[in-house]
């Protein structure tokens, strides 16, 4: 077993999952518990654990995956540069207020790919510097990632006003 | 971002002093549409706000899609600079959760393109970076060279700029004696063209005082805003991907090549960096083109993974099988129900692709990991209390991709 669930095991019992999949290993906070566990959890993981480098911070969207029982995820990737061991932590949350705490107290790092996750899938991070949209524009109203958003179609075009030569 | 947004950002007291100033969206020193928002103090930055997005194209929507063998083009047109070093970290990723062990010929094939657009890459930033500091001739020199690698791409996958080359399970189709020839020529006239720019750049006095100590990046700070690659180097991290989780080839190749690190930090040391580690990229391509072991370079037909090629198709029962197989919309590759991370190093530093697979032959979720796009959230940190003439030097050093950047 790796060292640093015996220090998780230690402070946040039965809070969390694991799983594992070729070389990745992974732990899991269900929606109830990841709003509360997941930064004082990945505090530990830093401070305690080694894992100096946040390498990444993904969402994902399970809406109708087989077998999935909560909705959104947050997928941080986190990596010792000493060692090089990798783990994931995977958040969940769900409609319709999907919200978490966000890690850029710990890793300024995280400040970009939250707001990504944010405009991409609509979860909000509490405490976080400069929650804004980063890739679509300000007026923008969806969140084109989610799996309920349409890949074809005219998008939002029709939310903008329409402007001709001589109007403009 | 509007205007009023940016001013709402900006809580300096002594406001009235201050300008706003857009650098870009379109500006030949950005090279690629992003937008910074400088407030200045006379030409000092006190505030910098990137505003990115002008390139965003829902790549990553397209990767939900598109299977494992096509979205490879999309892939190619992330960081458009080195094509096949993308497509080697998607199919890393893929093969990884299709558990596929490739053909000793194809993991060395890919091993020698991919740091063929490594230095291609290198080549970019550099020649562009110098650019941006008046230095024209060392453009033109690195220029010269990346056409002899996009000449190996053609020769290799019959496209020059975005090869479209890699597949699930081996490559599009093996290599011909043309393209041995034309990497060893490669190899042979690289190190003159290399000590060309050397010699132009290395002592050059503008070009040495306008990149040394300017966009310092310490280390700490380099480990806590996730950089990767040559940037987090040149910052002291001793990291490689190449080194520290061996792929591909690179097992049997370590002793051809080391970690190009440097302490400095600055433009400079990234720039060090870069050049020292374009020739240990050609040290790997001279030992692993002379190596190229034989054999079949896709995984056995009986797998079921890989396409077969036009004569099993056309010849045989199983070939023609296995191509629709793979071709019809509803078949395709059965994949585990789970996810997987896999990364390679690649020129701007660790490109990783997340995959969450249910069952089908298509991605559920195709999370790209971009390199462009956490070195551009570093720019403010860097540029903050620099003169304004100092945003090209910094821009060139972070070798910004827009289409990586906003995909």
């Amino acid at each position: 077993m790796p060292a640093y669930l015996d220090v998780l095991n230690a402070k946040f019992p039965n809070a969390f999952t694991t799983s594992a999949f070729r070389d990745n290993q992974r732990v899991q906070l269900d929606a109830e518990t990841a709003p509360r566990v997941l930064f004082p959890l990945l505090r530990t993981l830093k401070e305690q654990c080694g894992f100096d480098m946040l390498f990444e911070v993904g969402g994902i969207d399970y809406l109708h995956y087989p077998d999935a029982v909560d909705r959104y995820c947050v997928v941080y990737g986190v990596l010792n540069t000493t060692t090089g061991e990798r783990l994931f932590v995977k958040a969940f949350a769900n409609d319709p207020d999907p919200v978490l705490p966000s890690a850029v107290p710990l890793w300024e790092g995280a400040n970009w790919m939250e707001r990504e996750v944010f405009d991409m899938y609509g979860i909000a991070f509490t405490d976080h510097p400069d929650l804004r949209r980063i890739l679509m524009p300000e007026e923008y109203t969806s969140f084109p990632l989610r799996k309920d958003y349409p890949l074809r179609g005219h998008g939002e075009r029709h939310n903008f006003q329409h402007l001709t030569r001589a109007e403009s | 971002m509007p205007l009023e947004a940016v001013a709402q950002l900006d809580d300096a007291p002594e406001r009235e002093f201050l300008y706003t100033l857009n650098f870009g969206p379109q500006h030949p020193a950005t090279h690629t549409t992003l937008r910074l928002v400088l407030t200045l103090n006379g030409e000092t930055i006190v505030k910098a706000v990137p505003d990115i997005g002008y390139l965003h194209s829902g790549f990553e929507k397209l990767g939900e899609d598109l299977d494992f063998n096509q979205y490879v083009t999309v892939v190619d047109r992330m960081n458009y600079i080195s094509p096949f070093a993308n497509e080697v970290s998607w199919h890393t990723a893929v093969e990884k959760l299709l558990d596929i062990e490739l053909t000793p010929r194809c993991q060395y094939l890919r091993t020698i393109l991919a740091e063929l657009a490594r230095i291609s890459d290198h080549l970019l930033c550099i020649g562009a970076a110098a650019l941006d500091l008046g230095g024209l001739t060392a453009f033109l020199y690195a220029f010269n060279e990346r056409e002899k690698i996009y000449n190996v791409f053609e020769a290799a996958s019959g496209q020059r700029f975005h090869p479209g080359y890699s597949r699930v399970g081996g490559l599009m189709n093996d290599i011909t004696d043309d393209v041995v020839e034309l990497v060893r020529h490669f190899v042979r006239t690289f190190p003159k063209a290399h000590s060309d720019v050397v010699r132009l750049l290395n002592r050059n006095r503008i070009f040495v005082d306008r990149t040394k100590d300017v966009g310092i990046l310490s280390k700490a700070e380099a480990i806590n805003r996730s950089v990767t690659g040559p940037i987090a180097r040149a910052s002291g991290v001793v990291r490689d991907l190449r080194k520290d989780q061996p792929y591909l080839a690179y097992p049997e190749l370590q002793d051809t090549f080391k970690v190009s690190c440097a302490t400095g930090g600055d433009c400079l040391a990234r720039y060090l960096v870069r050049m020292e580690e374009m020739i240990q990229s050609a040290n790997i391509i001279a030992a692993a083109v002379e190596n190229i072991p034989a054999g079949p370079v896709n995984v056995d037909l009986e797998d079921k993974l890989t396409i077969p090629d036009k004569q099993a198709t056309y010849r045989s029962i199983e070939g023609l099988i296995q191509h629709f197989e793979l071709f019809m919309w509803n078949r395709r590759w059965k994949t585990p129900i789970n996810e997987v991370y896999a990364a390679t190093e690649t020129a701007n530093g660790e490109l990783g692709y997340y995959i969450v697979a249910d069952g089908s032959g298509k991605a559920w979720r195709a999370r790209t990991r971009p390199p462009s796009f956490i070195h551009f959230a570093l720019f403010p940190h860097m540029a903050e209390g620099h003169q304004i003439s100092d945003v090209p030097a910094i821009l060139g050093s972070l070798n910004i991709i827009a289409a990586e950047l906003d995909r």
